[in-house]
């Protein structure tokens, strides 16, 4: 098989499991987690083949095969087909693991090989189930997931968007990877739907990503009206950029390109979906859903498909840039990462969900590339997003496994008003999970930017860098200060949850969890340190090293390789002072909390910690401005005023005026006259037959009798008319 | 030669014969019986009519021979629905063959 094959090949096993397991094996769980998981190791192997043969290659540009697919009214083919360059074949390294991971991680989360639940049912979280051991004593142990197999259905079809979109060569099936995607996060998110608060999430992150994704698609069409072409190859041609560069966009919309309008359009799409200000409002409701799909968005896709996208079209979004004059598409780019960086981080330092702390992580995280990508750091965005997925995908699963210790607590006390996500109720779980904690603990310390060890330092000392080089001196200020408030949270999240003692019983019963879940925390553990290492700069402390591997490789996807930012201290020293203070402070704040004590922090911000807690009252804001006018226009205006009262009046008068002009006619002329007519012939008729009928004896004498004597009568008759003179 | 007069005086005797026998007997035979009897008394009236006044046409030969016809068919009919009717009923009476009474 050669590699173009595997390359098309790649995202198809999670596609055929998902059908393979909703159509014919959704009755056995064992089936169905072995159909999924081996359709995920198939992609990942289909992965591996193909990024490794990528980067022994010499002077690698891109595997590509396209097909025609679409005839169009231009006498053209609408091409669609696949395409690994250097971006691409990193990006599915990252996305195969992550994805077997989560796969087999989600084995082990819906506790697979336990009993069924003795009360649960489908559309809800397992409640545990009750056995009886030989002596007669009762345990409450944690019950199977009443939908294993459909989870596993979903998770399947998620991948498959996710592969999809890695492997396209064209905006269009991107775009297409991009919208299961949406339709997958609806149905995992909302995966509990019989919870109200699950089914309003999954609401939520549909409508909220589709505001992006309308103006993605007019982008994409605005671009297929230029260059008649979607394919990245004839967008990214170095004329056409140019050509779209020159053109003033359509109208001269706010003076822009039509490079620059095509770039915020598709900008704007990206923004729903990773999760940026101002749609980020989805990301942290979307923990709702069971928590390897938090992980399935927050890393393997979804989030990380936004990103990707814009990485993607970086020539298209540049396409005009001179003597490092940021572009319009790049200035609006910038301007929103860097504020959701440091917005989303000052969010998560109030936030108490061990869940939702990484859930506005997340969104300063996917903030930081966003705004690296704006200053023009290419690879740095890059970097940050690889290392983003391995170190978010495990934090997320090392989060799930301390809930489900929790839970295990819970189930062992019974005290089922313990939130087993609310960080105050944990405390010294390091010694009940200590695989747990240390995965966690590097996956924290990697999303910190703790120095030199870590992934998370270098992708975001690189971030650092471009913007204090290339003079964006905002841009690297906020930066990194949202890199402080990171690694606080970070070190309060991990104090709270297992350093010190147990603030709670439950917290004492904790459990460690199964080793289909810890497995995938120490693959991912690995790769959180590792994957660092091969995008350290050459010039680094001024030493003489090996040459920065990773910007060799990835900056080869752009027509001109881009440049090295040399190194300087003062980033350096910025990103190991912010790290460093962060965690020293995390730590100190929190490690001496006791059980019932309040936030240390709402002391010190006051009335700031409210509005914190509650995320900037954006939910509430939204809700005024968009939902209620929306449900007002739906119900009050649409419904009530045009349709029951306007259109439905109008019909009703019509009917009742139709209505009482058939009463008149009925009892004024269908009655008397059409009725008294009809009725008089037919009673005539029917009061001559009774009269005449006596003549009809049946005597055919009789008749023949009067027949004659009527003849005679008529024959006498006119013989008198003829003989009168 | 003998007058026309005779032969319609003839003809009409015959004809009141047979209305006479169609009103009065009760056998359907009977009456079968004289309305053959009228139709031959017009056949004479035709012929006689012909033979006096139109002898170089054909036309009263031509119409009696149609009569004729008509009347063996007629016949013909009369006859089988009254043997019909007797194979049902068992009895040839008019008076009792009143089914179509009003």
């Amino acid at each position: 098989m050669d590699l173009e094959t595997i390359i098309w090949l790649i995202p198809l096993p999670p596609l055929l499991a998902f059908f393979l397991i909703i159509l014919f094996t959704n009755r056995n769980r064992a089936l169905s987690h072995s159909i999924a998981i081996g359709a995920a190791l198939l992609s990942w192997l289909g992965s591996m083949v193909v990024f490794f043969t990528a980067i022994q290659t010499e002077h690698f540009s891109a595997f590509v095969s396209s097909i025609a697919w679409l005839p169009t009214g231009f006498d053209s083919w609408l091409y669609i087909g696949v395409r690994i360059d250097p971006l691409s074949a990193a990006t599915i390294f990252f996305v195969a693991w992550t994805v077997l991971m989560i796969f087999i991680y989600s084995v082990g989360y819906n506790n697979y090989g336990q009993p069924n639940g003795d009360h649960d049912q489908k559309g809800l979280p397992p409640h545990g189930a009750t056995l009886s051991d030989e002596h007669g004593h009762q345990h409450t142990v944690p019950s199977i997931e009443p939908m294993y197999s459909r989870f596993f259905a979903f998770i399947g079809l998620f991948a498959f968007g996710m592969y999809t979109l890695v492997v396209s060569d064209n905006l269009l099936t991107l775009f297409v990877g991009w919208e299961i995607m949406g339709l997958c996060s609806y149905l995992l998110i909302g995966f509990w739907y019989a919870k109200p608060s699950a089914r309003a999430a999954m609401i939520k992150a549909f409508i909220t990503t589709r505001v992006g994704d309308v103006f993605m698609l007019l982008g994409i069409a605005y671009l297929y009206s230029l260059t008649r072409s979607l394919s990245f190859v004839d967008i990214f041609k170095p004329e056409t950029l140019t050509l779209l560069a020159e053109t003033p966009a359509v109208g001269s919309f706010l003076g822009l390109s039509a490079a620059g309008l095509i770039g915020i359009l598709l900008f704007i799409g990206a923004v729903g979906k990773s999760a940026q200000f101002p749609l980020h409002v989805w990301l942290p409701d979307a923990m709702e859903g069971p928590t390897p799909v938090s992980a399935m968005i927050h890393a393997a896709a979804m989030v990380s498909a936004g990103v990707y996208m814009v990485i993607r079209m970086f020539p298209l979004m540049s396409a005009g840039m001179e003597h490092g004059q940021l572009t319009s598409a790049m200035t609006v780019m910038t301007i929103i990462g860097t504020f959701t960086a440091i917005f989303a981080a000052t969010i998560a330092v109030a936030q108490n969900d061990i869940k939702r702390v990484l859930a506005y992580s997340t969104i300063s995280q996917l903030g930081y590339m966003i705004a690296a990508l704006g200053i023009g750091a290419y690879v740095a965005a890059a970097f940050h997003l690889f290392t983003h997925a391995f170190f978010k995908g495990l934090l997320f699963l090392s989060s799930g496994s301390v809930i489900h210790g929790m839970e295990h607590g819970v189930l062992h006390t019974g005290d089922h008003k313990v939130d087993p996500q609310d960080m105050f109720n944990m405390g010294g779980l390091r010694k009940k999970m200590p695989l747990t904690f240390w995965t966690f603990l590097i996956g924290g310390f990697a999303l910190s930017g703790f120095p030199l060890i870590t992934a998370g330092f270098w992708s975001k000392d690189e971030i650092l860098a471009d913007a204090f080089y290339h003079e964006h001196l905002v841009v690297f200020i906020t930066l990194a200060l949202a890199a402080l408030l990171t690694a606080f949270y970070t070190m309060r999240q991990i104090t709270l949850t297992f350093l010190g003692t147990a603030r709670t019983n439950e917290a004492k019963h904790a459990q460690e969890t199964p080793w289909t879940m810890t497995l995938p925390l120490v693959i991912l553990a690995i790769f959180a340190i590792s994957v660092g290492w091969v995008g350290i700069p050459s010039d680094f402390l001024g030493l003489s090293m090996p040459e920065n591997w990773l910007h060799e490789f990835v900056g080869g996807t752009l027509a001109e390789h881009p440049a090295v930012v040399p190194f300087s201290w003062i980033p350096f020293l910025t990103s190991v002072f912010v790290a460093g203070t962060g965690l020293l402070l995390g730590y100190l704040v929190y490690r001496k909390q006791v059980a019932g004590a309040v936030d240390p922090l709402k002391k010190v911000l006051g009335g700031m910690y409210t509005v914190l807690k509650n995320k900037y009252y954006f939910d509430e804001i939204y809700d005024r401005i968009f939902v209620r006018p929306a449900y007002w226009l739906a119900d009050t205006f649409t419904n009530q005023w045009l349709d029951r009262g306007l259109i439905d009046g109008f019909l009703h008068s019509v009917a009742r005026i139709s209505s009482s002009m058939g009463g008149l006619l009925r009892n004024y002329f269908d009655k008397p006259v059409v009725n008294g007519i009809g009725d008089f012939f037919g009673e005539g008729t029917k009061w001559l037959g009774r009269n005449l009928k006596v003549i009809q004896t049946g005597r055919i004498q009789q008749y023949m009798l009067m027949a004659i004597i009527l003849i005679f009568t008529t024959m006498f008759y006119l013989l008198y008319r003829v003989l009168q003179p | 030669m003998i007058p026309l007069s005779w032969y319609l005086v003839f003809a009409a005797a015959m004809f009141s014969i047979g209305l006479f026998g169609v009103l009065s007997r009760k056998n359907a035979i009977a009456i079968l019986m004289g309305i053959e009897l009228m139709l031959n008394a017009v056949n004479v009236n035709l012929i006689a009519f012909w033979r006096y006044r139109a002898v170089t046409g054909i036309a009263g030969q031509a119409f009696a021979i149609i009569v004729f016809a008509v009347a063996a068919a007629e016949v013909a009919v009369g006859l089988s629905l009254i043997i019909s009717i007797y194979r049902r009923r068992k009895t040839v009476v008019a008076d009792d063959i009143h089914m179509l009474e009003g």
